[in-house]
């Protein structure tokens, strides 16, 4: 029994971070392109609701994607990429605030510092993991039939063996037999 | 004594608790040889089925030898008598019982009144299956109560290893069972979702029933050449559409016999119906997650039978049971009447026609059971089966 558990828990720990950021990113798309006009107005910045929704549209294709792919570190890089243009964006809309936007604007810029800081953690502990389980040993069970002999050789083995009634197809769906 | 306790979510512990003792004169108690820990054991350590309590003793799949009985017992088992023990406890008398029903036994659920709410009526008690199966602690521990001794446990023959025979008290009647309520023909193609342990049994009593064309769908390589070191045919679901490929095996009719070994916890992320489902698993407006089945009523061949041993807790959203109606569908359900199999399936064993301990890709002292439900939930280091001995 090759002992491998260690090498699995970190990356096992980044995959449920990939996990929940994707959760994450998807819930944050689908707020963005249903009601852009609600952040734009908060964070000052009438008439980016466009930009908004785009953003939105690309939080929701990486979520998705970081949910469904068997290795989810190149998406979960993208939100890096993301997160680098969201902080752009928000820092260049900084200027020319009132105070309640200037506050608001602060905080989407630390909470989104925050995310990114998870980001990074997560894609380079994926990248790490990835590089630790290639090297695992692929473990081949190609010969664990069960049979003493091939399957072909196997099959209707336990014809014999009688059905109860009740496991029996009802009679109306049995094969028709003329005659 | 020693066991594994579930204290909730992701948190098994392996903890001091008190011996079982017999309560009842139908009582044995088993000192365990050997358990396991089965795909079902991960609803509870994810947290999908409810009614369990903090230090509840897991496990419904072991084996082990008697070291006490009831006065009631009546020497159907003695000390020393090496035996599988079922996993749902019957009486033996009850309608159900005399019919063969065992899972649906009608006295041995000791929360009778809980399950007749929640199901309507109850069906049997279960080891280590939350308190609505009666809250009877589980096996996987160094001794356990058995209720109804007289009649559940199996005993077994000192020539056959613990590994040739546990499987009897769940896995593989479970799959046989799947297999059976299909009414195998020469002529069928039994597709099975799953290839976990009880999808790899499906796979063996398909072929052993004489299924003509057996198929198995999963994603992990291993799994898949497992079942088809079995006789099936693999499709990996992540680099293959499984409608087009299975009509493709079956000239564009459909399996006949579709079998859903996976149950309410199917992958969360493959496809976009799963994702939906998990999302409303998450804010809580729908238990399972039913996209095997959703997939197997609309691939299943016109008047072809659907055959569920997956284990389902609740409430499923986006069923098309217009598709079932319409295409005339059988559906076949249930927990396994393990006693109707076992003689059968102890038989084959012990002629040789099958070696059921192909499955177990781990062997670990139960201490270790919590990383290995850890290693079996996350599907690492190749991990189908895993057998704890105390």
């Amino acid at each position: 029994m090759q002992n491998a558990y260690g090498n699995h828990s970190g990356s096992s720990r980044a995959h449920g971070v990939a996990r929940g950021l994707g959760w994450f990113s998807i819930a944050l798309g689908v707020a963005e392109v249903a009601a852009p006009r609600a952040l734009t107005r908060a964070l000052g910045m009438d008439g980016q609701e466009s930009l908004v929704r785009a953003y939105g549209l690309r939080e929701i294709a990486t979520g998705s994607a970081i949910l469904r792919s068997e290795n989810p570190a190149p998406w979960v890089w993208g939100r890096v990429a993301g997160d680098a243009l969201d902080l752009a964006t928000l820092g260049a809309g900084y200027r020319n605030q009132n105070p309640q936007q200037q506050r608001n604007l602060g905080l989407a810029l630390a909470a989104v510092a925050g995310v990114t800081a998870a980001d990074v953690w997560c894609a380079r502990a994926l990248s790490n993991g990835a590089g630790q389980q290639a090297r695992l040993p692929m473990r081949d069970y190609r010969d664990r039939s069960g049979f003493p002999r091939p399957p072909a050789e196997m099959r209707g083995a336990a014809r014999h063996l009688s059905i109860p009634r009740d496991m029996r197809a009802p009679e109306a769906l049995q094969p028709y037999r003329a005659g | 004594m020693r066991a594994l306790c579930w204290h909730g979510k992701n948190d098994i512990r392996y903890e001091q608790v008190p011996d079982p003792v017999i309560e009842h004169p139908r009582d044995a108690i088993v000192r365990v040889t050997s358990c396991a820990i089965c795909g079902s054991d991960l609803h509870l350590y994810d947290g999908f089925m409810p009614g369990m309590k903090s230090g509840d003793i897991m496990g419904h799949e072991f084996m082990g030898e008697i070291v006490d009985v009831g006065p009631g017992i009546n020497g159907k088992v003695k000390v020393g008598d090496r035996v599988v023990v079922p996993f749902t406890i019957i009486c033996g008398e009850c309608e159900q019982c005399r019919r063969g029903n065992f899972s649906v036994c009608e006295r041995t659920n000791r929360n009778k009144h809980i399950a007749d709410k929640v199901f309507g009526h109850s069906t049997a008690g279960l080891y280590g299956y939350t308190h609505l199966t009666g809250g009877y602690p589980g096996g996987q521990a160094e001794y356990v109560r058995v209720p109804y001794a007289d009649v559940g446990p199996v005993k077994v023959p000192n020539g056959l290893s613990d590994e040739q025979v546990l499987f009897l008290g769940d896995i593989f009647p479970t799959g046989w069972q799947a297999v059976v309520q299909c009414d195998i023909e020469p002529t069928d193609t039994v597709a099975i979702w799953g290839a976990g342990p009880v999808g790899q049994f499906c796979v063996r009593s398909a072929i052993l029933l004489g299924a003509q064309q057996v198929i198995c769908i999963d994603r992990l390589p291993e799994r898949l050449a497992m079942a088809e070191a079995g006789g099936a045919i693999p499709i990996n679901f992540e680099k293959e559409s499984v409608v087009e490929r299975l009509n493709d095996l079956t000239n564009g009719k459909g399996p006949q016999k579709c079998i859903d070994a996976v149950g309410l916890e199917a992958h969360a992320t493959a496809t976009i119906d799963s994702m939906y489902d998990r999302a409303k698993q998450a804010m809580m407006l729908e238990t399972d997650r039913p996209h095997v089945l959703r997939e197997m009523i609309y691939v299943c061949r016109p008047a072809g039978t659907i055959s569920v041993p997956g284990v389902y807790g609740g409430l499923l959203d986006k069923v098309p049971f217009g598709m079932v109606m319409n295409k005339g569908l059988t559906i076949r359900t249930g927990q396994t009447h393990v006693n109707r199999w076992t003689e059968d399936l102890l038989g084959l064993i012990e002629e040789g026609q099958i070696d059921p301990s192909f499955v177990i890709t781990h062997r670990v002292p139960l201490e270790r059971g919590p990383e290995m439900y850890q290693t079996f939930r996350d599907k690492h280091d190749g991990c189908i089966k895993v057998v704890l001995q105390p």
